[in-house]
């Protein structure tokens, strides 16, 4: 989708990757049970940029703080910040991950993907369509879109 | 007659025109043959000889030097006149023709019966005409009979000569001249100017030189020429005093080194001025210094000078030049040696003792002359640093007589001044200050390797000090330079120290002990100069008779400190000590140190291990002796009654042995093994029995082949079989194999692969000198790969998790790439391992697994659904480690052909996507991501 055509942000700004986590000892026992949390979730979606060889998270995309789970009430809200307001590509790095948490997530939670408030132009409009059920199910219909959106899902091997 | 001169004229034709070298051997074959004389061989060469070509005049003498070559034996007088004629005579021709023409004469030289005379006007022809200087080595003929003229023309010869490889010839020459005892006559200032004028050599050679010489070998030869002899020694002297008076330093090196090489100088030493002026130069090189490589050449050069003159044979009328030259030595230094803070008493200093060291006389009366006054100074000296620098010299003068003393039983130079030095010694062994001291002792060391210079009376003084110092003395370089002295008191008079030293620092030591508390409270000084007193122990303990005295001192002391941090620090200093003394050590002492670390290991538990370690690399001899002695002790000894905590301990003892090489010879070892069996067996003490059965394991392992060893089925000893790959390890195996069908004792026995198959850290590996083969594992994979699949066929149902727990033992410890070579055929087995209950079994199997499936040969692609329902009933297994596992093998499979599964598959991994574990989802969210993406578009 990006080929051919000149990129909107050419050259952005790359924030220091997160770490991994780091596994502790309650982690290991084989009898306590893990609470899904922020980080868990923030992990899942290292998803790549449809545009630049990056990760989501590198382009400050996504971000921890804005990742917020309850697992007791099953619900999962990412807010995500496109690198500039006039983003072409911010539907589809919600549809990303929106598909992603969908496919990696247990069907109990309500999943709630929308833009960071104030840093998109149309931020309403994009925020509408990725909550709409139908409407999601009818864009990964479509073979192209399904095409960009498992190329940002599948595990980069650089 | 006609047909003898055909065939010589064809001969000459086919060699001059047609071009045919071998032809020079048939017409030399021709000659001796008799076929034809050399007079019609040279009739025969007539026209080619005349001919107005210079190439092909070249080719004829050619061919008649060739057959000279081969039958210059044959020649006649006359002959031989009328060939040298025509040789000299061709001298004068083209230069094409001269190689050959001097090749021919080379050969004429080598006849006997060569005409009086025609040597010599040979060479004057060949001085005359040859100008070019490579042909010099055809000068080396051996003719005596030359003399005077040889070495003119070689003179004239050499004279200018530039070309290094020509020098290095001619100095070869030169010296084949010197030494062929040639009549030098009236040439040899010409030859000595000819040679001389290149030295010193100035010669760097040019990058990439291809003749690699150097300017080290030019110089070696030169200087050969130089020195070689005496007549020479007139002109060489002024020459050397010229180049030491100039600035250049390589110049004056070398004239040192030259001086140095110099043997033949002594004749012409007498002059005097000569000597005089040799000196001033020497001395001016040392005192004025600029580098060391030239001070020490001087330093060597008047060695050699002194040593020289003490030689030379004086005659009834001529003075004594050695005294002379002593003499002018003394004048010029002796008077700086007594201003000790001026800067010249050091080189005045080594001057005087590079002279005194050159001989025995030179000895005597340099010291003669100097010591008073040295000695006086001391005494008369009060500031510490002077009397230092005093000691200093002194001691130096000491070193240098020592030098120079033979080894017959002349009385010693000092001896005159025993008693005056020991006195100095001891006075400032008296002394507070701490580097006067260490001067001292090592003064006093220097003293005490002279064999029969001190007195024992000296001796016990000398001992005295050293003690007191040793017990009061708190700086550490101090009582290293007395335990130094000590050591080297210790080798000459072993029985004074013997009876001196040994009882008082052994009484010092364990008296100290009363005031022990107080002092460590106060200052810890007990504790350093306890290690002194060890450390002087040890360096004493150089000669056996002094180590069988200390050493009972040594153990002693070790047996009353040993507790706390001073025990730790005197046990390594003792095995420092034990370690040291090995090498002088009598049998009866080793065995002694050894009784006692075996009767005390209750207290020093590491420190024995440590010292015992350390016997391992003792001769065998001991080895064997301290084995057998270990084998007494645990068949013999208070085992019985020892309390159960001492056992491991005797085990550990038992191991450190069962640690020795192969060759060792461990006496006892049947019963040894019966012992140890019956302990593995019968023994309730779990640490005990294990170690019991590792040692038996080690020792069978080393034990020679072909004994009986049917007994016992114990896995460390089939492993101990299996790493040498002894034939009766099969039986072994065959009994682990029946065992597997045991209701008890089968899954112990399932797990007794693991351990066969796996290192072993203790006792069982190369650093325990254990037999190990390469390969052991594959080795038993493929032996009993078989068996184990008809076993597990024909075991019935409750019986067959054994054996797969035993395969997924065996498979696990093989290497990665064995595994997925041997995997195939054992798959079926292997995915029955991951359906039965046991947790472990289906870890190691998935373990096994994974790497495989990377790249999954064509069976496992024929059971996938088999596989891949074994893999998800797995997912819900209540073992974390087992459902990671298994998630991630799901991972792997979906680069496979699985499309008809994947709607199953992903329906069955959103389960694990809500585990209790994080671990476990998050391999869960990997794998059903890589399956979401198969055969969809962008994916895969």
């Amino acid at each position: 989708m990006s080929e051919g055509t000149r990129l909107e942000n050419a050259n952005p700004v790359i924030f220091q990757r997160s770490g991994e986590r780091v596994q502790t000892a309650s982690e290991e026992d084989e009898d306590v049970h893990d609470p899904i949390d922020d980080r868990e979730i923030f992990d899942i979606l290292s998803i790549n940029d449809p545009e630049h060889p990056l990760s989501l998270e590198e382009l400050n995309v996504v971000e921890q703080v804005r990742v917020k789970v309850n697992d007791a009430e099953n619900t999962v809200g990412v807010e995500f910040t496109p690198t500039i307001p006039h983003c072409s590509m911010a539907t589809l790095i919600g549809l990303s991950i929106k598909v992603k948490l969908l496919r990696s997530l247990p069907d109990r939670f309500k999943i709630d993907v929308c833009i960071t408030p104030g840093t998109h132009a149309s931020e309403e409009a994009v925020n509408k369509q990725l909550a709409d059920k139908e409407r999601v199910a009818a864009a990964l219909e479509n073979a192209s879109l399904l095409e960009v959106v498992n190329q940002c899902l599948s595990t980069r091997s650089i | 007659m006609a047909a003898e001169s055909t065939l010589a004229l064809s001969l000459v034709e086919e060699f001059v025109s047609g071009l045919q070298d071998s032809k020079a051997k048939d017409a030399a074959k021709g000659v001796k043959d008799g076929k034809f004389t050399v007079l019609q061989l040279v009739e025969a060469l007539g026209s080619s000889l005349t001919s107005s070509q210079p190439h092909t005049r070249a080719r004829g003498v050619h061919l008649l030097s060739e057959v000279l070559q081969e039958c210059y034996g044959d020649l006649t007088e006359r002959e031989v006149e009328v060939l040298i004629a025509f040789y000299e005579n061709r001298l004068k021709d083209h230069y094409v023709v001269t190689p050959p023409v001097l090749k021919g004469l080379k050969a004429l030289t080598k006849c006997t019966n060569l005409p009086p005379g025609s040597a010599v006007s040979m060479l004057r022809s060949v001085f005359q005409d040859i100008h070019v200087q490579v042909r010099l080595s055809y000068c080396t003929f051996k003719l005596k009979g030359l003399g005077a003229d040889f070495v003119f023309g070689f003179v004239q010869s050499m004279d200018g000569e530039r070309d290094p490889r020509n020098l290095l010839l001619a100095f070869q020459i030169a010296k084949n001249l010197i030494h062929g005892g040639y009549d030098l006559g009236k040439f040899t200032e010409e030859l000595f100017e000819v040679t001389s004028c290149y030295f010193p050599i100035d010669f760097s050679p040019p990058p990439n030189d291809p003749h690699g010489i150097t300017r080290e070998e030019l110089v070696q030869a030169l200087r050969a020429v130089l020195t070689g002899t005496p007549k020479f020694a007139e002109f060489l002297l002024p020459l050397l005093i010229e180049k030491l008076d100039s600035d250049v330093q390589s110049a004056k090196l070398d004239s040192l080194q030259t001086l140095v090489r110099n043997s033949c100088l002594a004749v012409c030493l007498q002059l005097k001025q000569e000597l005089t002026g040799l000196w001033t130069s020497v001395r001016r090189e040392v005192f004025q210094t600029s580098s060391e490589k030239i001070e020490s050449a001087g330093l060597a050069a008047l060695t050699a000078l002194t040593s020289c003159l003490s030689r030379s044979v004086l005659s009834s009328d001529s003075e004594d030049s050695l005294s002379t030259f002593l003499d002018f030595i003394l004048k010029d230094c002796k008077h700086h040696l007594c201003e000790p803070d001026l800067k010249l008493v050091w080189p005045s200093a080594k001057l005087l003792q590079a002279a005194c060291s050159a001989s025995t006389r030179a000895s005597h009366i340099i010291t003669v002359a100097v010591m008073p006054s040295l000695l006086e100074q001391y005494n008369n000296r009060t500031q510490c640093s002077h009397r230092r620098t005093l000691l200093e010299v002194v001691q130096r003068f000491i070193h240098s007589v020592k030098n120079c003393q033979s080894s017959d039983n002349d009385e010693s130079v000092l001896l005159a001044f025993r008693e005056a030095l020991c006195s100095i010694v001891f006075s400032a062994l008296s002394e507070s200050n701490s580097s006067l001291q260490i001067t001292a002792t090592s003064v006093l060391t220097s003293l005490a390797q002279q064999a029969g210079l001190l007195v024992e009376s000296d001796i016990e003084l000398a001992l005295d000090h050293l003690t007191r110092l040793l017990l009061t003395e708190e700086d550490d370089r101090v009582s290293l330079a007395v335990v130094e002295c000590a050591g080297a008191l210790a080798q000459l008079h072993p029985a004074l120290v013997i009876t001196k030293l040994i009882p008082k620092l052994k009484k010092e030591m364990f008296t100290g002990k009363l005031l022990k508390i107080s002092r460590i409270l106060s200052t810890g000084t007990h504790t350093s100069m306890r290690q002194r007193c060890l450390s002087a122990l040890a360096a004493v303990s150089i000669q056996p008779s002094v180590v069988q005295e200390s050493t009972p001192v040594l153990l002693e002391v070790l047996r009353s400190a040993h507790t706390g941090n001073l025990a730790k620090k005197m046990l390594f200093l003792f095995i420092g000590v034990c370690l040291q003394i090995q090498r002088a050590l009598p049998k009866c002492v080793f065995v002694s140190v050894f009784f006692f670390f075996v009767n005390a290991f209750d207290l020093f538990a590491q420190c024995r291990a440590y010292f015992l370690m350390r016997c391992v690399w003792l001769p065998f001899r001991l080895a064997g002796q301290t084995a057998s002695r270990a084998v007494s002790l645990f068949l013999d000894g208070d085992v019985s009654f020892l309390p159960d905590n001492s056992f491991p301990s005797h085990m550990q003892l038992l191991k450190v042995f069962v640690k020795y090489r192969l060759q060792v010879e461990v006496p006892q070892i049947d019963k040894l093994l019966s012992a140890l069996e019956e302990m593995s067996c019968a023994c309730s003490h779990p640490l005990s029995y294990t170690s019991a059965a590792k040692c038996f394991a080690g020792l069978v392992n080393k034990k020679p082949q072909g004994d009986s060893l049917d007994s016992c089925a114990c896995p460390q000893v089939a492993k101990a079989l299996l790493l040498r790959y002894h034939p009766l390890f099969t039986t072994l195996t065959d009994k682990l194999f029946s065992l597997l069908d045991d209701a008890d004792l089968g899954p112990m026995a399932a797990d007794g692969f693991s351990l066969l198959m796996s290192d072993s850290t203790d006792v069982l590996n190369r650093a325990c000198h254990a037999d190990v083969r390469i390969m052991y594992r594959q080795r038993f994979f493929s032996e009993n790969s078989a068996k184990l699949v008809q076993g597990f066929n024909a075991a019935p149902q409750e019986k067959k998790p054994n054996y797969l727990k035993a395969l997924s033992n065996i498979v696990n410890k093989l290497p990665k790439q064995v595994q997925v070579t041997e995997l195939p055929a054992l798959l079926s087995l292997l995915l029955e391992a991951l359906s039965c209950p046991d947790q472990d079994i289906h870890l190691s199997t998935l373990s096994c697994l994974e790497p495989v499936l990377v790249n999954p040969p064509q069976v496992l692609i024929q059971q996938l659904e088999a596989l891949i329902n074994r893999l998800l009933a797995l997912i819900s297994s209540p073992a974390m480690s087992v459902r990671i596992a298994s998630l991630s093998c799901i991972s792997t499979l979906s680069h496979f052909p699985v499309l008809p599964f994947r709607a199953r598959v992903l329906r069955a991994l959103a389960k694990p996507l809500d585990d209790k574990k994080r671990l476990v989802r998050r391999e869960a969210v990997q794998a059903r991501g890589e399956w979401f993406l198969l055969g969809s578009p962008g994916g895969r």
